[in-house]
C-alpha cells in the first residue's frame, strides 16, 4: 500500500519494499529508498518547497540535479545541521528531517511576500542603491535584509563528524560517469594505467539513468557491463557520490566525496562524512555534460514549472509524476522525448509549444503519438499562485511579438527547455577557452591551456552513440572525434514576449537571486555593459547554483539589450568551487587540538601542576601567570613581579628561538644582519643585538653570545624564531652564497629557565661548584658553562627585568629536573615561579622594548630612542633606509613614557593620545598607548607610547579619549624604575 | 597547485614551497652611493611582467634551499629550474602562451 499518490506502481530505481519516512516542514511523509528528498516530495505531490531570496516568491522543483536554485532545504537539527542544501542531491533515508530556506515563518504563508507585491522597491542594484545612505545605516539594514532573505542557518555548536583529505595521483582522472565518461574510463583502464573516475550520482549512468529503455540503444545494461569491467580492474578507482569542484593549476583537481550523507546520521562511526580528494593527474577527461536551461516567460517561476529532462528523469528513474496535465514548451528536440516519456506514463500532454516554425528534426513520434503541437508558439504566462493552475499560450511572430489569441491551458505541470548549455565549468576553471557555437545556441570547450580533453554532452554531442565514441577516443588519449550525430538545435528566444506590456509580470533569468528580465534591461539603461559588472550589479548567477540554469538565458537577454551578438557580450568567467563545498571537508581533521601543533616546553607538566594559566605565543603554550587560591589575575602578576623585584623568581624561557651561528664568516654574518658591531666582542661575553628590514623597521632583538672564535649562540623573541631563521637563511644562501656561516636551530635542544632577583645569585651558588658567580668572576652580559644541580649547563648573566639575572640552559631532558632543582634550593629565600604577564611587567617599568607590542613594522630604532645600538660607518641591513630624510623627521612618532594623572587608572593598550581636550570628530591624533600596566613596585600605573615628537614633548599633557571619559596623563622617561641600570649590575 | 621540481627534490606540491619574489635582484654594494630614489628603487619597485618571470623560491617544507623558478605567470607554466648563482637559461623568443 503506498500513500504516495504521484508514485508509478512499476518501474524506476527506486526500492518499493524499502519505504522511508522522513519529515519535510513539520510534516511527515513517506518515500522509498533510492529517492531523492526532491523526487520523494513530487510522488507525496508537493511541489511548494521555498520561497525566492528577494521576492519570496513560492518555488518549486525545478531541476533534478546540482543545479536546483530553489529547492534549498536546512537538513537535521542541532549541530549536524546543514543549510542550503539542494533537495535534488539529498538521498532520503528513514528519519530525514528538513526543512525549507528563504521562508519565515512558514513556506505557505510567507509575511515577507508583500515584497513581491511591492517589487518596484526591489529593483536591480537595490542594495547598492538603497543603503548607501546614511552612511553607517548599513548595519542595521543588513540584519534586517537577512532576516528576510533567509540564507539558511548556522548549526548549533561544534559539528560531531569527522572529515577526511586524501591525496591521490592518477595517468587519467576521468570527471563524469554518463556514456562518456564511462567509456573514457574504460578505453584508459584497458590501457593499464592508473584511472580514477569521479561522479557526483550515486549510481554511475549519467542521463542513461533517466530516459527509458530504448531497443538497440545503449541503456541500463550497458552501463551495468562496463561497470562491472571497470570495478575488475586493480588500476580503476570509481568514485561515486563525488563532486569534482575545482580545476587548478598543473592537472590538480579537488573532489568532495560524500561517503555518508546518504545515510544520515545512523552512519557508521568508523567512516567519515566526507573526504577531500586532492587530485594530480596527467591528464584530464571531462565528460561533464550538459544542463538543460530555463526559458524566459512570464511568471516562469510558479511551483509546477520544470524543465523538461528533468521531469522525465522523475518519471523514468523515481517513477514520480511530476504533474498530470502537462504543457510543453520548448525551443530544442529534446523535449519532445521527455514529453513522450511522461505521455506513455499516463500524463496528459495539453500542448507542446515549439518556438520554432520549422524545427529541422519534426517531431514525428510525438505527432504519431497524437500530441498536440503548435509550432511558431510559446507559453507567455502562467496561473496559479502556490501551483501552476494554467499556461497561457500564443503565436510568436518573426517579428518577435505576439500573434493571435492568447489562449488559457489548464494544467498542473509546464516543461520548459530552452537548450542545453555544456557544463564547461571545470573546462573553464582549467583556463581553456570557450567559443560560441550558434547552431548549439551554446559555449562550447575550445582551446585547452593543460592536459584536459571533453568528451560527450559538454562537448555538443547529442547523443548516446557518439558520447560513447567521444569518450573512448578521449579515454586512449586521442582527439575525441567530432561529434557524428547532428547537434540539437536551439533556437535563442530570449526573452519569451509577454502577453500584457503593461501590466505586471516577471520573466526570471536567475531563479535564486530573482534576477529578471527586467533587471537585465535596467541595468543596461544604466549603463552596464560588460558581463562582468552586469553580474555583480544585478546579482546574476551569484548564488549557489553560480548561474548553472541562468547564465547563457541571462548573457541573451543582456545581448538582446544591447543589439549585440551572444559571443560578442561572452560569458562570464567559471571559477571554483563547481559545486559549494563544506567547511568541513575543507578542514579535514585540522580540528581542534590538531587545527595548529601545541608546542610544550619539557617543565610543561610542573606548570600545570602549580595550576598556571597559559598564553599561547605562536604555538608555544607559556605560563601567563600562576594564580594561587583566591587570587584574581592582577593580584597574582604584582604577588611575582613583587617576588623578583624583592626576592627571587624563575621562569620558563625555553621558547626563546636558539640559533647556533657557526663557521669563518660568522662575525661578518652578524655584522651584517644586527646593527651593532660583533667584532670586539669576547668568547664569553653576551651582547644585545637589533635586527631590521632592509627598509629600516625593527624585526626582532635578542642576545647573542659568542661560544668560541667563531660559533655563536643567538636568541630570538619567542614568537619569530622560525621567521629569523628564514630570514637569515635567505640571505646566506640567495645574497651572500661565499660567507662560510651555517645556522641551526636548537630552540627545542634546550630548556631555559631565568633566574630573577636580588636573591638569584644565593640560589644559584648553592647549586654549582664549578661556576664562581661572584659579580667580579662572572659579570653582566657573560657567560659561564659548568654543571647547575649536577647538570651540564651554560649560564648566561642577562636579564629582561633589570634586576641580577641568570638564564640557565641545560639539554631538554633536564628541564625539569633543574627547573625542580631550582624551586627546591629557592624556597629559603622565597622563589616565586613568574609568568610572561609579569615579565611584560617587569620590562615595562624598565621602559624596555617589546618587539610585537612596542613595534609593528612602522617602528625604526630611532623611533625608540636606540641610535646607541646603530653603527655609524659601516653597512648592515637597514641601514642606508634609515639615513632617508623622513626617517629623521622628529615628528615621526616616537618610544616615551605616560604617567597618568590618576595613579590607579591603567589606560587600554591601544588608545588613542590627543594633544588636546577632545573637541569632535575629525580629531588630531599623535600617537597610541602600545604597553600599559599597573606596576606593583610603583604602586602606579605605567605605560609606553608611541608619541609624534617623543620624548621632546616631554612633561606635556596629553588626552587619552576612553570610554565615556577622557584620561590626562603626562610625558615622561620611559624607564620608570631603577632607571640608571644600578639593580642589575650588582 | 603549481608542480614544482626542487633542484635538490624532485616534482613537489607549491603547498611546500614559499615564493619569494622576483629574482636576480642584487644587493647594491654600496647603498650609500645610492640616491634616495635609486634605493627605494631597490628596496620597492619589482616587475610585473605578463609572460615569462624569474623568482625565487625556498623550498621551505622540504630541503630549506632557495633555487630560481623561471614561470609563466599567464599560464602558470615552469619553464626552466635552475640553482642559486647559476646563470638564468638564455631568452627565448616568443611567447609560448
Ligand atoms: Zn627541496
Amino acid at each position: 500500500m503506498t500513500t504516495q499518490p504521484y508514485r508509478l506502481a512499476e518501474g524506476g530505481i527506486v526500492d518499493r519494499e524499502r519505504p522511508l519516512t522522513f519529515s519535510f516542514n513539520g510534516r511527515r511523509l513517506t518515500g522509498f529508498a533510492g529517492d531523492t528528498l526532491a523526487s520523494a516530495l513530487l510522488a507525496n505531490g508537493v511541489h511548494l518547497v521555498g520561497r525566492s531570496f528577494k521576492y519570496h516568491r513560492p518555488r518549486g522543483i525545478l531541476t533534478a540535479g546540482t543545479e536546483e536554485p530553489n529547492a534549498l532545504v536546512q537538513l537535521e537539527t542541532g549541530n549536524r545541521s546543514t543549510p542550503n542544501l539542494k533537495a535534488t542531491r539529498v538521498e532520503l533515508y528513514d528519519g530525514l528531517v528538513a526543512t525549507s530556506v528563504n521562508c519565515w515563518p512558514g513556506v505557505s504563508f510567507d509575511a515577507s511576500a508583500l515584497i513581491d507585491t511591492a517589487h518596484r522597491m526591489v529593483p536591480a542594484g537595490f542594495y547598492y542603491k538603497t543603503f548607501m545612505w546614511p552612511r553607517g545605516g548599513w548595519h542595521v539594514y543588513e540584519k534586517l535584509i537577512r532576516r528576510m532573505a533567509g540564507m539558511g542557518r548556522a548549526p548549533e555548536g561544534p559539528d560531531p563528524d569527522r572529515y577526511d583529505r586524501v591525496n591521490a595521483h592518477c595517468e587519467v582522472l576521468v570527471v563524469g560517469a554518463g556514456p562518456a565518461g564511462l567509456a573514457a574510463a574504460r578505453a584508459a583502464g584497458r590501457s593499464g594505467v592508473r584511472v580514477i573516475l569521479a561522479d557526483e550520482q550515486p549510481r554511475p549512468g549519467g542521463m542513461l539513468l533517466n530516459v527509458a529503455d530504448t531497443k538497440g540503444e545503449p541503456g541500463a545494461d550497458w552501463v551495468g557491463d562496463t561497470l562491472s569491467e571497470l570495478r575488475s580492474m586493480p588500476n580503476v578507482r570509481v568514485l561515486t557520490r563525488t563532486t569534482v569542484t575545482g580545476y587548478f593549476d598543473h592537472n590538480f583537481l579537488v573532489a568532495v566525496e560524500r561517503v555518508t550523507d546518504h545515510l544520515g546520521p545512523d552512519a557508521p562511526a568508523h567512516l567519515p562524512r566526507q573526504r577531500l580528494w586532492r587530485i594530480r593527474a596527467a591528464r584530464v577527461v571531462l565528460a561533464t555534460g550538459a544542463l538543460e536551461r530555463p526559458l524566459t516567460f512570464a511568471n516562469n517561476d510558479r511551483p509546477g514549472v520544470m524543465l523538461a529532462a528533468a521531469a522525465r528523469a522523475y518519471v523514468n528513474a523515481f517513477a514520480a509524476l511530476p504533474g498530470r496535465r502537462a504543457v510543453v514548451c520548448t525551443n530544442d528536440d529534446s523535449a519532445y522525448d521527455a514529453a513522450l516519456d511522461l505521455h506513455r506514463n499516463g500524463v496528459e500532454i495539453a500542448a507542446i509549444a515549439d518556438l520554432r516554425t520549422d524545427p529541422a528534426r519534426p517531431a514525428a513520434q510525438a505527432a504519431a503519438a497524437g500530441l498536440n503541437i503548435l509550432y511558431g508558439h510559446a507559453v507567455v504566462d502562467t496561473g496559479g499562485r502556490r501551483r501552476v493552475r494554467s499556461a497561457h499560450v500564443a503565436g510568436i511572430g518573426s517579428d518577435g511579438f505576439l500573434k493571435g489569441p492568447v489562449r488559457a491551458l489548464q494544467c498542473d505541470l509546464v516543461l520548459m527547455s530552452g537548450g542545453w548549455s555544456p557544463a564547461v565549468h571545470l573546462f573553464s576553471q582549467s583556463g581553456g577557452r570557450l567559443r560560441y557555437d550558434d547552431a548549439l545556441g551554446a559555449f562550447l570547450p575550445d582551446r585547452a591551456r593543460q592536459r584536459v580533453q571533453c568528451a560527450g554532452a559538454v562537448n555538443g554531442a547529442a547523443d548516446t552513440a557518439s558520447c560513447i565514441l567521444q569518450g573512448q577516443d578521449a579515454g586512449s588519449g586521442d582527439l575525441p572525434a567530432a561529434a557524428s550525430a547532428a547537434v540539437a538545435e536551439a533556437g535563442s528566444h530570449w526573452p519569451i514576449p509577454a502577453r500584457n506590456r503593461s501590466g505586471e509580470f516577471r520573466r526570471f533569468v536567475d531563479f535564486q537571486n530573482d534576477v529578471t528580465t527586467a533587471d537585465i534591461a535596467l541595468a543596461v539603461a544604466e549603463g552596464y555593459q560588460s558581463v562582468e559588472h552586469l553580474k555583480r550589479y544585478t546579482t546574476l548567477g551569484m548564488g549557489t547554483e553560480q548561474g548553472k540554469t541562468g547564465n547563457v538565458p541571462g548573457i541573451a537577454v543582456l545581448a538582446g539589450s544591447l543589439g549585440a551578438p551572444l559571443p560578442a557580450v561572452g560569458t562570464t568567467t567559471f571559477r571554483p568551487p563547481y559545486d559549494p563545498v563544506t567547511f568541513g571537508a575543507i578542514a579535514g581533521r585540522d580540528v581542534g587540538p590538531l587545527a595548529d601543533p601545541v608546542r610544550e616546553t619539557p617543565m610543561h607538566a610542573w606548570h600545570v601542576k602549580a595550576g598556571a594559566v597559559f598564553e599561547d605565543v605562536g604555538q608555544w603554550k607559556r605560563p601567563f601567570y600562576y594564580p594561587l587560591a583566591g587570587e584574581t589575575k592582577r593580584d597574582a602578576v604584582v604577588r611575582e613581579c613583587l617576588a623578583v623585584r624583592n626576592a627571587v623568581g624563575l621562569m620558563d624561557a625555553t621558547t626563546l628561538g636558539k640559533i647556533v651561528v657557526s663557521g669563518r664568516g660568522a662575525v661578518a654574518f652578524l655584522n651584517r644582519v644586527y646593527t651593532n658591531a660583533w667584532d670586539d666582542l669576547e668568547v664569553g661575553r653576551c651582547r644585545y643585538g637589533l635586527m631590521l628590514g632592509e627598509d629600516g623597521m625593527v624585526l626582532d632583538d635578542g642576545v647573542t653570545a659568542r661560544l668560541a672564535t667563531n660559533q655563536f649562540l643567538m636568541t630570538t623573541t619567542t614568537g619569530n624564531a622560525s621567521r629569523v631563521l628564514a630570514w637569515l637563511e635567505e640571505w646566506l644562501q640567495t645574497e651572500w652564497p661565499d660567507l662560510d656561516v651555517y645556522l641551526t636551530s636548537v630552540t627545542e635542544q634546550f630548556a631555559t629557565v631565568a633566574l630573577a632577583g636580588p636573591k638569584a645569585r644565593a640560589v644559584l651558588s648553592g647549586l654549582t661548584s664549578d661556576i664562581d658567580v661572584t659579580t667580579g668572576a662572572f659579570p653582566f652580559m657573560s657567560w659561564r658553562s659548568g654543571h647547575v644541580a649536577g647538570f651540564p649547563a651554560r649560564v648566561f648573566r642577562i636579564s629582561y627585568s633589570g634586576e641580577l639575572a641568570y638564564e640557565i640552559s641545560v639539554p631538554a631532558a633536564h628541564g625539569l629536573n633543574l627547573w625542580a632543582a631550582l624551586s627546591r634550593q629557592g624556597e629559603d629565600h622565597g622563589i616565586t615561579p613568574f609568568g610572561t604577564e609579569a615579565m611584560h611587567v617587569l620590562r615595562a617599568e624598565k621602559g624596555y622594548l617589546m618587539v610585537g607590542q612596542e613595534t609593528d613594522g612602522t617602528v625604526t630604532p630611532i623611533d625608540l630612542g636606540m641610535q646607541w645600538i646603530l653603527k655609524k660607518r659601516k653597512d648592515y641591513i637597514g641601514r642606508r633606509s634609515l639615513a632617508r630624510s623622513a626617517m629623521l623627521d622628529p615628528m615621526r612618532k616616537r618610544l616615551v613614557g605616560l604617567r597618568t594623572e590618576d595613579p590607579d587608572l591603567v589606560l587600554p593598550e591601544g588608545a588613542q593620545i590627543l594633544p588636546t581636550a577632545p573637541y569632535g570628530p575629525p580629531e588630531t591624533m599623535v600617537g597610541h598607548v602600545t604597553s600599559s600596566y599597573w606596576s606593583g613596585v610603583l604602586r602606579r600605573s605605567v605605560a609606553l607610547a608611541l608619541v609624534k615628537g617623543g620624548r621632546d614633548r616631554e612633561t606635556t599633557t596629553v588626552h587619552v579619549p576612553l570610554d565615556g571619559r577622557t584620561a590626562r596623563a603626562e610625558i615622561c622617561d620611559p624607564r620608570f624604575y631603577d632607571p640608571d641600570g644600578a639593580r642589575l649590575r650588582g | 597547485m603549481l608542480l614544482i621540481a626542487c633542484p635538490w627534490c624532485g616534482q613537489r606540491d607549491e603547498s611546500e614551497f614559499t615564493c619569494g619574489g622576483e629574482a636576480h635582484i642584487q644587493r647594491p654594494p654600496d647603498p650609500d652611493a645610492l640616491s634616495d630614489p635609486e634605493w627605494a628603487d631597490y628596496l620597492f619597485m619589482r616587475a610585473n611582467p605578463k609572460g615569462r618571470h624569474r623568482e625565487r623560491w625556498c623550498h621551505t617544507h622540504g630541503c630549506g634551499r632557495w633555487f630560481n623558478v623561471e614561470r609563466h605567470t599567464v599560464t602558470h607554466d615552469v619553464l626552466s629550474v635552475y640553482r642559486m648563482g647559476e646563470a638564468p637559461p638564455d631568452d627565448r623568443d616568443g611567447d609560448p602562451s
